[in-house]
């Protein structure tokens, strides 16, 4: 990677020219009334293709992906990104559909997002699919939505809260809110798993549902989910699945048969469909059969759902079949508990056992600190590990650990990536027990050093103008 | 069953792990999973389908659908789109990289997102824009949530009964559910009406209006006196726009406008059958902090270089939980990138050329379907650039029929019982000829 220091803006020069339109044939319509006419100028730049192309492409070049190398970052399931899936979504006959056309010009797109709802409720043990949302808590609103309808269709006015465990995404207790419910928080135990005992207490007629990830956030399954379901279901609540750590048990576990009523997938996450550097994603929304009646009155999105995206996913479906999906959550939890069992002894692991496809740590055990010297944290382990050529886990969440570092895998990486990561993590350990310091500065062979954030949020620069 | 080429797993591989993490099958590390939800049996999937099946498979399933001439937008909008976007977006340091959490090695991430940053900013000429939002429609939503946020104590948001019914019944759908009382403002001559607006704003609890600035009927809104209006209640003003129109018509800031939102689909995004496109919100610099999702900025590294950082993060839902301004995680990053390379490519004069293309062509579209004698124009003195709407004398089933057959998606019925039609610079003279010709004969 390389530092490249120009923003298009500063390629500009006034009468340059980056496209080719067709010459206008037609008769010239009246302009724009003076009084409905734009008058500022429009400060775009004036750019040559060649420039574009350049220009892009050395920024790409200061950018880290999944294809360029290993990418542990928890939570977010990030997989290789299969490349016939990209062709199979650009094809013409799909790209060139426009929205509204009707179902008779549309067969194909159709067929699509009806094998789609096959294979992923046959996947999640879910009755059926809407895949209007966008993004993960996109669907994660989608669902509590559903969950309201459901309780208002039957009369039952009163449901206004929702519970949601400590160790939550912070999409679920911004979604509740944003369906305008009430967030109530459970604590979780000191092995990671949901207090069902601080649980009991809160169940009561007011509350619309639970959610919840299995396996959690700490990437542990939720043993006692049986009983949690029976307890919300008893007092008339319904239970939704965060979708978000779905690759733990696909092939293996099916969430509609551990009880949940509602759940979301992300087809960026756990059906391989590339990040695109934060979306665009898409959040289908899957519900149980007493729950199909409250899906159809819910525009959610624009028209049909981020199509392209789903494509990509049901190719992905396709080359896994019934044949190759239990290797999916199989392997991935495999990679997660290898590298967890090669690290325990240089790392704080708060919670020992078997873990699914993703563990947290709790930072180093030896973090160097020393008379006038602080330890290493957990922030410059991830920085230091950008040095040696990998992304960082997810760091500072969940928020159970002060010096969180949680890492997944995923089941596309190859032993030899895992052994070279978990040397990398080792070396990284001793180093920092010998001298932080060199943690402390790091990251040291990146395109650029450590930004100063606190400048940037207090003076926003946040577009070129402010610059000039 | 055909091979699995994304796992390079050998058997090997497996037991050596297998052992050091102390079990001896892959079944062990699902021992914490209460045996009865453990999956017995194959899962009810097709058999696994090698590359060339699924492009096989693939091909007939884009056989199934109508390949037509677009010649409706309502949304969405059949622009060209230059070879260069795809190209570069594709890239997969662009396409197979995250949310750019680690900024030390997402440069290429953050330095785009602060160009199209500026971009809309330019465009709408509005001080801050976030890194995008998923689609027009959940950015009006958003847009309706700011309001209430930004003026405490009221609880009502106008629409305009002019704005895309799509965008209309996702406010509607959040709003429910936000506990928020939408009101429509009715329109007067394919326009929002001003009186009617005053009528509403009178009742003193309106947060914010939304309005269009090209509306459903592909007409230019006139927004003089909205502003003053809005503003005299403390309500904030949020305009709708089509963003490649903004080349030509007034801006929200010159309209006076707090809010713009709207969908990026217009600049060069293929149609997709509805996604993904890109939602867009730009802002007054005073409800900054207010604003959903991420937003980028400039700052130097420890080297004094400048560098670009994910900023203004305590509005968002990873810090703030319950708290934060939206539930929003991603954007729609990648189609933020093929916004701000085809807005490079297009510059300025780029921008208008389209628009005076497609405005010529669509008004060039609209004399001749006139002269057929088979349409009335209900909104004759109104200004238009490349959409508008007609009302067919008759029934226009046979005629919808006789275009799809010859290859035109054309004449889209609206809810008001009109048809509508679009023109964008990729139809040509021949083609408009042709569809005139067939409406002409049926």
């Amino acid at each position: 990677m390389k530092y490249y220091d120009k923003l298009i803006f500063e390629l500009s020069k006034e009468g340059r020219c980056g496209y080719s339109l067709p010459v206008n044939k037609f008769p010239a319509a009246p302009e724009v009334p003076l009084a409905l006419r734009r008058e500022s100028p429009l400060p775009l730049p004036q750019v040559a293709e060649p420039d574009v192309v350049r220009h892009y492409t050395n920024l790409s070049q200061m950018n880290f992906g999944v294809d360029t190398g290993f990418y542990p970052l928890g939570s977010c399931t990030m997989k290789y990104n299969p490349k016939i899936n990209e062709e199979m979504a650009a094809l013409p006959g799909f790209a060139g559909l426009h929205p509204l056309m009707h179902a008779g010009l549309t067969k194909g797109a159709l067929k699509v997002y009806q094998e789609m709802n096959k294979a992923l409720s046959a996947i999640t043990g879910m009755y059926t699919f809407t895949f209007d949302p966008c993004a993960g808590a996109h669907g994660e609103l989608t669902g509590l939505m559903i969950m309201r309808t459901y309780h208002l269709q039957r009369g039952d006015y009163g449901r206004t809260k929702v519970i949601v465990p400590d160790s939550a995404h912070g999409t679920n207790p911004a979604s509740a809110a944003v369906c305008g419910l009430e967030v109530v928080e459970v604590k979780s135990l000191e092995n990671g798993r949901i207090d069902v005992e601080a649980l009991k207490p809160l169940l009561d007629n007011t509350v619309a549902g639970i959610m919840m990830t299995n396996p959690n956030t700490l990437g542990l399954f939720e043993t006692q989910i049986e009983e949690i379901a029976a307890l919300v279901h008893g007092v008339g609540g319904l239970l939704y699945y965060d979708g978000a750590n779905m690759n733990a048990l696909m092939g293996v576990v099916r969430p509609g048969d551990m009880g949940f009523d509602i759940m979301h997938l992300n087809l960026h996450k756990t059906f391989s469909t590339p990040h695109g550097g934060g979306g665009p994603g898409s959040g289908p929304v899957g519900v149980a059969k007493h729950l199909e009646d409250c899906i159809p009155d819910l525009r959610v999105s624009g028209f049909h759902g981020n199509f392209a995206v789903i494509l990509r996913a049901y190719a992905y479906i396709l080359s896994l079949g019934k044949d190759h999906l239990q290797k999916v959550g199989q392997y991935a939890v495999l990679g997660a508990n290898y590298i967890k069992e090669c690290l325990k002894d240089k790392y704080i692991l708060p919670i020992e056992g078997v873990c699914k496809h993703e563990f947290v740590f709790d930072g180093l055990i030896n973090d160097g600190a020393r008379e006038g010297v602080p330890g290493a944290t957990t922030l410059d382990v991830a920085k230091r590990l950008l040095d040696y050529g990998f992304h960082a886990p997810t760091i500072y969440f969940p928020l159970l650990f002060h010096q969180a570092l949680m890492i997944e895998p995923t089941e596309t990486e190859s032993k030899e990536t895992l052994d070279a990561f978990i040397e990398v993590m080792r070396k990284i350990a001793d180093e920092a027990a010998e001298d932080p310091n060199i943690l402390h500065e790091a990251p040291h062979n990146t395109p650029i050093s450590r930004p100063d954030e606190t400048t940037a949020a207090r003076n926003p620069i946040l577009k070129y103008q402010d610059t000039l | 069953m055909a091979q699995l080429s994304y796992l390079p797993h050998t058997e090997a591989d497996v037991q050596a792990m297998l052992e050091h993490v102390g079990v001896n099958r892959l079944e062990d590390l699902f021992s914490d999973v209460p045996a009865r939800f453990l999956h017995k049996g194959a899962y009810a999937l097709p058999d696994a389908l090698s590359e060339q099946e699924i492009r096989d498979y693939f091909a007939s399933l884009e056989a199934m659908n109508a390949r037509l001439k677009v010649f409706v937008g309502q949304g969405a909008y059949d622009h060209y789109t230059p070879s260069v976007i795809p190209y570069l977006c594709s890239r997969s340091e662009f396409l197979t990289a995250y949310t750019p959490y680690q900024c030390e090695i997402s440069q290429g991430t953050l330095r785009y997102i602060f160009e199209y940053q500026s971009m809309l900013c330019a465009l709408t000429g509005l001080d801050v824009s976030n890194a995008s939002l998923y689609d027009g429609p959940t950015a009006a939503a958003e847009a309706m949530r700011m309001a209430i946020a930004c003026t405490r104590k009221k609880t009502r948001v106008l629409l305009s009964a002019t704005l895309l019914p799509h965008v209309i019944k996702v406010v509607q759908t959040y709003a429910k559910f936000y506990g928020v009382e939408i009101g429509l403002v009715q329109a007067d001559g394919g326009q929002t009406s001003l009186e009617a607006l005053k009528a509403e704003l009178a009742k003193d609890d309106v947060a914010g209006v939304i309005v269009p600035s090209v509306n459903r009927y592909g007409i230019i809104e006139d927004l003089t006196g909205f502003a003053d209006a809005v503003h005299a209640q403390k309500a904030i003003l949020i305009e709708y726009c089509d963003p490649s129109a903004l080349a030509v018509v007034k801006t929200p800031a010159e309209w006076g406008a707090d809010v713009a939102v709207g969908d990026g689909q217009s600049l060069g995004l293929p149609l997709s059958y509805g996604g993904p496109y890109v939602g867009f919100m730009t802002v007054k610099k005073e409800h900054m902090r207010k604003m959903p999702g991420r937003i980028v900025g400039q700052t130097v590294d420890k080297d004094g270089r400048r560098v670009f950082v994910l900023t203004l993060q305590a509005r968002e839902q990873h810090i703030k939980r319950e708290k934060a301004t939206s539930n929003i995680c991603s954007n729609e990053s990648l189609m933020a990138l093929w916004v701000t390379i085809y807005l490079s490519l297009m510059g300025p004069e780029g921008l208008k050329e389209v628009n005076r293309i497609s405005t010529d062509g669509a008004h060039y579209l609209k004399a001749e379907l006139l002269k057929t004698g088979k349409f009335e124009d209900v909104f004759p003195d109104k200004p238009f650039l490349k959409e508008f709407v007609l009302k067919p004398k008759q029934f226009p089933g046979l005629m919808q029929k006789k275009l799809e057959e010859a290859g035109f998606f054309a004449a889209l019925d609206t809810e008001e019982g009109y048809v509508s039609f679009c023109v964008t610079e990729k139809r040509s003279k021949e083609e408009i000829d042709r569809l005139v010709t067939i409406v002409k004969e049926g």
